[in-house]
């Protein structure tokens, strides 16, 4: 716990300093409606508080699928590419290319595609965050121990053997490693979407709010993606403490 | 103890492998002789790049030879991948399983239930010193405990025959000669024979009954020398003339076998 506030107090006071600063250059320009103060944006999100949290509710629903739908794919694509050289001559030179086209002149199309639904957003936090997942997970993979590999072959461990006792465990860190990046993606890559076509979620939501010109809630809902992303991350850093048990504590715990 | 394994006689005959490195033949291994009588313990030793760990790889099944055989019972073996218990240099534990689960991995692969091959593993924790740890993860052992916990998932293995790859070569010498002495007390319960690899002179004479020794590559059996101390031996063994004399002989023995190279003009393209 003291720990925690030791590493806690540095960032808390560098986002003080910039909310005082944000509320001075708000106060000198005069000016509430292109650069809203910091009181006036907690104020009106406040009292708007019904339609921002369908709006944070729905676009988190889009960003959590559109992860497990980019894990379920990353987690699967990469045996493949594992476990056989035909699969990795073939799917690993696809994968990197899905990573190059401009995914952004991508949505309009998804949506077209699949109307204005949840599916377009789903799939676009899924080609998003896909593909720090899967590299994470092929290399994690390709890192387990070669002489601890050989030594459960000369026990007469099958391949599918070794893939569950060493290569899928030594994968795990690298995984999350992944993971970690694949999700401070994820609500961007839904609010892209909703921006787009879309009857909620926080992206529609601010698209009608700047409509408006109530740049104050815009505001507001930039900050609670902003929240909900470091939210994310910090359940995934969690979770990946639970799962990774076996390291001493001060390892994961960073150097700070 | 409860995990006996009888030993096999093992002969290696006549084997001999050859790389290739860059279109270029690079002979390794060159017919090689070696015979372990059931429930025997003998020791191979010889300069580092001899060849005795790929004399391993080939026996473990890792690879193949280039010519000769290996005969179990005096029986051609049809699979080696399975057929000896292995123990490599690094103690390759998984950082991610406990301990008990790191020593019965083998039973587990073999298709040993997990409560079984625990069952199994119960009463050999106290005797190999590890009782109290089977929670622990593997960081959390010592050196030695952690070469211990290493010995006990070859010993679970229950195979008639344990190759054993320079096992101690990573330790200080108080743990060392600890776990050397301790080996001996196992092997002498277990009853599997052993070929164990060393380039420790001492070692190879304290535990073994015989000791073939290397040429440097590619590597051939120079000398074999009888260790005929009397058993069990204990540490205090070392400090009478025999084992002094039996040490001599085998530094003879490699200096001898490292002589051709040597006036060959160095170790030929190493």
């Amino acid at each position: 716990m003291r720990k925690l506030l030791r590493n806690a107090w540095p960032p808390a006071l560098a986002l003080v300093v910039l909310v005082v600063a944000w509320d001075l250059a708000a106060n000198a320009a005069h000016a509430s409606l292109s650069l809203p103060g910091p009181w006036l944006v907690l104020t009106s999100s406040w009292r708007d508080r019904g339609d921002l949290g369908a709006a944070m509710w729905t676009t988190t629903q889009e960003a959590l699928l559109g992860i497990a739908l980019a894990i379920a794919c990353a987690v699967i694509l990469a045996i493949a590419i594992d476990w056989s050289q035909a699969a990795r001559r073939s799917i690993y030179p696809l994968m990197i290319l899905s990573q190059t086209v401009p995914l952004i002149a991508l949505a309009p199309l998804v949506v077209i595609w699949f109307g204005f639904g949840e599916a377009p957003k789903v799939a676009l936090v899924a080609l998003f965050t896909f593909f720090a997942i899967s590299v994470g997970m092929v290399q994690g993979l390709g890192s387990a121990d070669l002489d601890t590999m050989n030594l459960l072959r000369t026990m007469g461990a099958s391949r599918r053997q070794i893939l569950w006792r060493v290569r899928l465990p030594s994968a795990l860190p690298q995984f999350f490693t992944g993971l970690k990046i694949g999700v401070t993606f994820s609500y961007v890559a839904a609010i892209f979407a909703e921006y787009v076509g879309a009857y909620g979620g926080l992206g529609y939501y601010m698209n009608v709010a700047s409509h408006a010109f109530n740049t104050d809630l815009v505001f507001g809902a930039m900050i609670v993606t902003a929240v909900l992303t470091l939210a994310l991350f910090a359940i995934v850093t969690a979770l990946e403490r639970a799962v990774i048990r076996w390291r001493p504590r001060e390892e994961l715990e960073g150097s700070w | 103890m409860s995990a006996r394994a009888p030993g096999a006689r093992l002969d290696v005959r006549a084997l001999s492998k050859t790389y290739v490195f860059g279109g270029e033949a690079l002979p390794t291994l060159e017919r090689v002789e070696l015979t372990a009588h059931a429930g025997e313990f003998i020791a191979l030793i010889g300069p580092s790049g001899c060849g005795k760990s790929t004399l391993f790889r080939i026996l473990a099944g890792l690879e193949s030879p280039g010519s000769g055989e290996v005969l179990i019972d005096g029986a051609p073996l049809a699979r080696r991948l399975g057929a000896f218990a292995f123990m490599p240099q690094r103690d390759a534990l998984l950082e991610w399983r406990r301990m008990i689960d790191n020593v019965t991995i083998g039973l587990e692969v073999a298709g040993v239930r997990r409560a079984a091959a625990r069952a199994q593993a119960a009463p050999l924790i106290e005797r190999f010193g590890l009782g109290g740890f089977e929670t622990a993860w593997p960081w959390q052992l010592s050196g030695g405990m952690r070469h211990r916990a290493a010995f006990l998932r070859t010993v679970l293995l229950g195979k008639p025959a344990m190759l054993l790859d320079e096992p101690f070569g990573s330790l200080d010498g108080i743990t060392r000669s600890e776990l050397q002495q301790w080996l001996l007390e196992v092997w002498g319960e277990v009853g599997s024979t052993v070929m164990l690899i060393t380039h420790d002179v001492a070692e190879a004479v304290f535990l073994a009954d015989r000791v073939y020794v290397m040429t440097p590559r590619p590597g051939r059996i120079a000398t074999v020398i009888e260790i005929d101390l009397p058993r069990p031996r204990t540490l205090a063994i070392e400090e009478s003339p025999a084992f002094g004399a039996l040490e001599a002989r085998v530094r003879e023995a490699l200096r001898t076998a490292a002589a051709p190279a040597l006036a060959a003009g160095g170790l030929r393209r190493d």
